[in-house]
Formats: C-alpha cells, structure tokens, sequence
C-alpha cells in the first residue's frame, strides 16, 4: 500500500469535483455536492487530487504516521 | 491506466460555442439559461452537484486550458477568496447583478427605457455589439435580456481566465456563484446527516 494518502478538509470543500476528475484510482469523490471524501485503501497518495483542488483543502498524509 | 471518456467530458466545447453563438447572432445567449438552470435542478431534485463534477463545460475549459494546455501559473488560490464569507457574499453581489439585469429587461418591456445594443463588461465597461443583432427581430425586452446575460456570461468567464492563468485551472470553482448556491441546497438537503456526523465527530 502507498506510503501516503490524501485527506480532504471537509468543511472548506467546495464540492468542484476538480479532484475526482483528476483522480486516476477514482478514489475520491464528491459526496451528495457537500465534500469531497477519500477512499483511503483505494488511494495511492499521488497528490494530482491536491494540486488541482482550487481551495485549497487536500494534503497528503503519511499512512504510518496516522496509524500510529 | 486511462479512465474511459464520457459524452460529458467534451462539453467544454459548449463554452467556447456559447460565446461563438453569442458573437454572431445575441439571442443564443438565452442558450446560457441551461448552465443557470440545470445545475440549480439537479441540486434540488437529485440532491447532488453532478453538473459542477461532469457537466460544467467552464470548468472543464479552464482545466484544459490550465492543466493540459499548461496555460495556469498553478499557484494556490488566495485563501480569502476560499472563505465562507467571500464565496456567499460574492453570490450575492452576482444575484444582485442578476437582478438588476432583470429590472433593466423589464424596464425595456415596460416601455421606460431603449433597447441598447451593447454588452458591459464587468459590470462597468460597455462594448457595442450591434452586429449581433438586427432591430425588430424580436421584442426588445427579449434582445435586452439577450445583452444582459451575455455580459453576465463574459464577465464571468474572463474573471475566470484570469484566475486560470493567475492560480490553479480551476480557481474560478472555489467562488464561482452557481457552485456555491448549488453546494448550498445540497447541504441543506443532507442537514440531518452533516449534523450526525458532527455530533459523531465531537464524541
């Protein structure tokens, strides 16, 4: 599994869908228009999702730190 | 691997089309009532912003005049335009704009005001257009609405240009109005469950 993944801040989503469109694992997806949201085993922790969202509010997170 | 191309995806073709339309002949701009309309019905019967994620024909321009076309700078939005607070009042300048656009058409039908054949670009700078019109062919409040939203259009989409070449494709999405006011009636439909989630969340 990839080392990272990306998690979206929900609450600043816009709900473009900008990040699903570039998306190559169609891993995240824009829920009922309210936020983007990540399947996290699907990711591969790419980062096109966080350099094409317009606002901002994709980072990528390390997966062991999370679990940790 | 390539993800499989829909119908949808091409409809950035729509958008250079519209102001194609729009050039020669103003009365293709009413064509433009399907982006303000289709969006807000999906949102309020589908629940859902399918139009801004595979139907918006701006969006998908400005991605591939951005992403593709390497026309974008890619720098972040400016975090203020990203705000609750810009984006809502933004919408409500827009709709007020929009509003005075209606009175300026039903002032025309009214019989108060001439029909003007120019299009105003940023809600200040007028531009003749009377090429693209021929008196008569229409009622002029018709023709008028017809210039009105043109401009609305264009001046939108410039704004969006600039914001394109200045910072990310689709800088334009984070305060585009439609996107707002359609993301807003989608969170109001799912209230209940945003609620639980919080209340999910906070435990």
């Amino acid at each position: 599994m990839a080392k990272r993944y990306a998690a979206v801040r929900q609450k600043d989503c816009v709900s473009c869908g900008a990040c699903q469109a570039v998306c190559p694992k169609s891993a995240i997806a824009v829920w009922k228009g309210c936020f983007a949201k990540v399947d996290k085993e699907l990711c591969i922790g790419c980062g096109l999702c966080a350099k094409a969202c317009p606002a901002n509010v994709i980072t990528l997170l390390d997966r062991e730190a999370a679990q940790a | 691997m390539k993800k499989q191309k829909h119908w949808y995806d091409y409809l950035w073709i729509w958008s250079i089309l519209y102001f194609s339309l729009g050039f020669f002949n103003i009365l293709f701009a009413w064509l433009g009532m399907l982006d303000f309309m289709l969006p807000l019905l999906i949102a309020v019967f589908g629940g859902n912003k399918w139009f801004c994620n595979h139907l918006c024909g701006r969006g998908q321009l400005f991605a591939l005049l951005g992403g593709k076309l390497k026309l974008s700078h890619g720098r972040p939005t400016p975090h203020i335009l990203t705000t609750k607070a810009f984006r809502y009042g933004f919408l409500i300048f827009f709709m007020a704009m929009f509003g005075n656009m209606l009175f300026q058409t039903y002032l025309v039908a009214a019989g108060a005001n001439g029909l003007r054949e120019a299009i105003q670009l940023l809600w200040t700078i007028r531009v003749p257009w009377d090429w693209a019109y021929s008196a008569g062919t229409v009622p002029d409040w018709v023709a008028q609405f017809s210039f009105g939203f043109y401009s609305l259009m264009l001046t939108s989409a410039l704004i969006g240009l600039v914001m394109m070449l200045l910072y990310k494709p689709r800088s334009w999405c984070a305060f585009c109005p439609m996107g707002t006011m359609t993301q807003c009636v989608c969170k109001i439909k799912q209230k209940d469950h945003l609620l639980q989630e919080q209340e999910e969340a906070s435990l």
